[in-house]
């Protein structure tokens, strides 16, 4: 145990936290918001997550023509080529959320079957999404390429300020919070909420469920596929299986925020990648997921709703 | 307008909720189905708003066969229902609920304010908590705003499920006052399901009473008033 990282390297250790935390901030509005409308856990989300790395490693390089030896881009080329795998990455994700739910659920629902029959076949998506990647790659580590040069912003309070980081934090704040006012006031994220809270009332307002159902799907994959490019874009590599890590930790820092919630998922998501981070440079990073798990546990003995509960949106009657 | 439910039968799983019930609201009434706790009322309206499958029989909208129209057309060709319980939205504002209770309505936005105002003067209370959260409403004022919401769509037919549910007697009479008002200065229709006979048949223009998911008699609301079996069933001493 080092405890003396905690304090000489304080900053720096809120800065990546932050940074990872953020990235699963975003993959778990992919669960909190499908589980809002419908009660369900997409367990495939993990999946739209690492359909969305592929697409960015895609975009990256068989696009672009970018090699791993190939310097780095500059200027108007560097930000269009990011801003497109971004986009890329989170049409990718997005579709592949739609097509889920249509393909695995919908029918389902459709026949009134019960919440266990979606789990199973959520689970199926998610195996099957992620075989065909790890047949399709040969199982083999997909690379992208460094698009740009990492330099430093320099050291601020100890803490290295390196661009991709701080690209993260910032892109992903922002995302965050239109999100979340197109949730609170759009006309839309007003029927989403209504459905979150019942069913049945939203139909007698003419809200058409089924459409509904496939915006708030298409809106967490575009967010799942969003975390997908800046996790490479730090990270830079990712394999058929990259969704089960992070999808378990996105899914952890849903409930530990309070599932259904989108408040609880910023603040989850936060809390999460922080311990992560903290436990890993303390405890050793193989003591990392115990850490998370044992504070989980902890949390959800006292407050088994999650820090916020399903309160803020949807108190139920 | 008319609203006609021909031989409609409902199952639950296996059990039939409803059995082969025929209903007819005119253009510009007030019809109610009165009946005790289990004779199907809800599950008829439910069924009209396209909550529950029909297992057969038909539910005629102006003479076109609506019971295979998913919920949310049925609203927007003028079909609107206030939920038993009220259905508020918690987590949304008075103005939120309101303003949803057009939602399909989008190509209408010149229409809301018109709307809502007709909503505020039915309800002046609502105007005063346009900001409140739909759940930290008394009972009544929720009432009051799951009819308003009902409202903003321009229903044709408003179908009302125990509008007087865990009122007090005197918010009773006035949501009672309010649903006669609605009928006779707006001139929509009204199909009204009620456990307060009482009130429901002084209001109405013609009732139906239901047992155990059958019609067993249909006749004016002033003639079951007076009629001994349907005192002695439904206006007894607990009758308000």
């Amino acid at each position: 145990m080092n405890f003396s990282v905690l304090t000489s390297q304080f900053w720096s250790l809120c800065l990546s936290g932050l940074s990872l935390g953020l990235i699963y901030v975003l993959i778990s509005l992919g669960y909190t918001m499908v589980y809002g409308v419908l009660r369900l856990i997409n367990f495939a989300n993990s999946e739209i997550f690492m359909v969305g790395t592929f697409a960015t490693v895609w975009v990256e390089t068989g696009l672009t023509g970018h090699t791993s030896n190939s310097n780095p881009l500059h200027g108007f080329q560097l930000v269009y080529t990011l801003l497109f795998a971004l986009v890329v990455s989170m049409l990718a994700s997005g579709l592949t959320a739609i097509a889920v739910e249509f393909l695995a659920y919908r029918r389902l629902r459709a026949r009134g079957t019960n919440r266990l029959a979606s789990l199973i076949s959520a689970i199926g998506m998610s195996i099957i999404l992620s075989e065909s990647a790890r047949i399709l790659t040969h199982s083999r580590p997909q690379a992208s390429p460094r698009l740009m040069e990492k330099t430093s912003f320099g050291h601020i309070a100890g803490a290295n300020f390196r661009i991709d980081t701080v690209l993260v934090v910032i892109s992903a704040l922002l995302m965050f919070f239109a999100l979340d006012r197109f949730v609170n006031k759009s006309r839309l994220g007003k029927a989403i909420r209504a459905v979150s809270m019942s069913e049945e009332n939203a139909k007698l307002m003419g809200i058409n469920l089924n459409r509904v159902i496939s915006v708030t799907f298409l809106i967490g994959g575009l967010m799942t596929g969003a975390a997908a490019f800046f996790f490479m874009t730090v990270y830079e590599t990712t394999k058929f299986n990259v969704g089960f890590n992070l999808g378990l930790a996105a899914f952890t820092a849903a409930v530990l925020g309070g599932i259904g919630n989108l408040r609880g998922a910023f603040f989850g998501g936060i809390a999460l990648g922080l311990l992560e981070t903290m436990s890993a440079a303390v405890l050793g990073s193989q003591w990392k997921s115990v850490t998370v798990f044992v504070v989980l546990v902890l949390v959800l003995l006292v407050r088994p709703n999650g820090i916020f509960g399903e309160a803020i949106q949807q108190t139920r009657v | 307008m008319r609203l006609e439910i021909k031989d409609l039968h409902v199952f639950y799983g296996k059990i039939e909720a409803i059995k082969g019930i025929s209903v007819v609201v005119n253009q510009g009434e007030i019809v109610t189905l009165i009946g005790a706790n289990g004779a199907g009322k809800t599950t008829t309206l439910k069924t009209i708003s396209g909550l529950r499958p029909v297992s057969s029989g038909a539910i005629l909208f102006d003479g076109q066969d609506i019971s295979g129209m998913s919920a949310h057309q049925r609203v927007e060709i003028g079909i609107s229902q206030v939920p038993e319980g009220r259905g508020i939205f918690p987590g949304m504002s008075v103005l939120e609920n309101l303003e949803i209770g057009k939602y399909f309505r989008k190509d209408r936005k010149s229409e809301m304010q018109e709307d809502l105002e007709k909503v505020y003067s039915l309800f002046p209370r609502l105007k005063e908590r346009t900001s409140q959260s739909g759940g930290t409403l008394s009972g009544g004022e929720q009432q009051m705003l799951a009819i308003g919401r009902a409202l903003m769509s321009r229903p044709k037919v408003l179908l009302l499920d125990e509008p007087s549910m865990g009122l007090a007697p005197m918010m009773i009479q006035n949501i009672f006052n309010i649903i006669t008002e609605i009928n006779k200065s707006l001139g929509t229709t009204i199909l009204l399901v009620e456990q307060n006979a009482q009130q429901a048949l002084q209001r109405a223009d013609r009732a139906y009473v239901l047992e155990t998911g059958k019609v067993v008699k249909e006749a004016k609301a002033s003639d079951l008033l007076n009629d001994p079996a349907v005192r002695e069933a439904y206006l007894g001493t607990g009758a308000h």
